[in-house]
């Protein structure tokens, strides 16, 4: 019954770390492509009007949200499993979901190359952690 | 691609296993959180793995930011995913530990991803935007 619980909690735990990661990686990608190269920015106008910028975005800011939410996810999921199962179901998961949302929201050219690249790093990271 | 460019995709593949792998050898130190113990998850960052853990992945969010800022998310995800292979190694060569063929079957398919993704373009080109003529002003932004 513990086993039951802690695996539902677990998963549960996955499919949050999932979904929040992919809706902040997706913010944060839009966040630093309307900033720009931030090394070119840095050495323009220096590091404080870069972290000022990067702090004003609001993509930046909803993307960070939806990190924090995926964090405290993470840690509930490790709370009740190890991250042998954690890490690599959640990491791999997010590969493919992260590729099928850059291609809906942010409109990025996911092509044959970046396709098999995703789905070739999904399994390999779980091969590599069972 | 450059060497800086090159260094930034190090730093995002090898902070976040090592971080991980630090949180979660706190967080097995401060137990199991229920979901009526919320307000518990919030003092687990005071326990030193998990403060290291998340210095670590600060350091590892700066890169990754860095690094979305001229590359694209499904590129820079499979390309900075090198770090999961460096773990299997130092597990193998660094701790003597016995690496299976699963894994190393694992360790193939992830650097089979990472070549396949960097030997393409970083970032999707857009095509520059019709600028009217009339107005001097207009730029491009894609």
């Amino acid at each position: 019954m513990r086993h039951a619980i802690s695996n539902r909690n677990a998963w549960l735990a996955i499919l949050a770390v999932v979904l929040s990661s992919s809706a902040g990686d997706v913010l944060l990608s839009r966040a630093m492509k309307q900033i720009g190269d931030l090394g070119r920015l840095r050495a323009r106008r220096g590091l404080l009007f870069l972290i000022l910028t990067v702090l004003r975005n609001r993509y930046f800011l909803l993307g960070v949200g939806c990190m924090a939410v995926s964090f405290y996810s993470l840690l509930f999921g490790l709370s009740w499993n190890d991250v042998s199962l954690i890490g690599p179901a959640a990491a791999s998961l997010t590969f493919v979901a992260n590729a099928i949302a850059a291609k809906i929201f942010l409109h990025e050219r996911v092509d044959g190359r970046r396709w098999a690249a995703a789905l070739l790093v999904a399994s390999g990271v779980v091969l590599i952690a069972i | 691609m450059n060497v800086r460019k090159y260094l930034v995709l190090a730093g995002v593949s090898i902070f976040a296993p090592v971080g991980d792998s630090l949180l979660s050898y706190g967080m097995k130190q401060v137990g199991n959180i229920s979901l009526r113990d919320i307000p518990d998850l919030l003092l687990a960052i005071t326990n030193p793995w998990v403060g290291a853990g998340i210095l670590l992945l600060l350091g590892f969010f700066a890169s990754y930011m860095t690094a979305l800022s001229w590359a694209d998310l499904t590129y820079v995800l499979p390309a900075s995913s090198l770090g999961y292979v460096l773990l299997a190694l130092i597990a193998r060569f660094g701790l003597h530990e016995k690496v299976t063929v699963t894994r190393w079957i694992g360790i193939a398919l992830v650097s089979g991803g990472v070549g396949f993704v960097t030997s393409g373009p970083e970032l999707t080109r857009r095509p520059p935007r019709v600028q009217i003529a009339s107005d001097p002003r207009a730029t491009e932004h894609s």
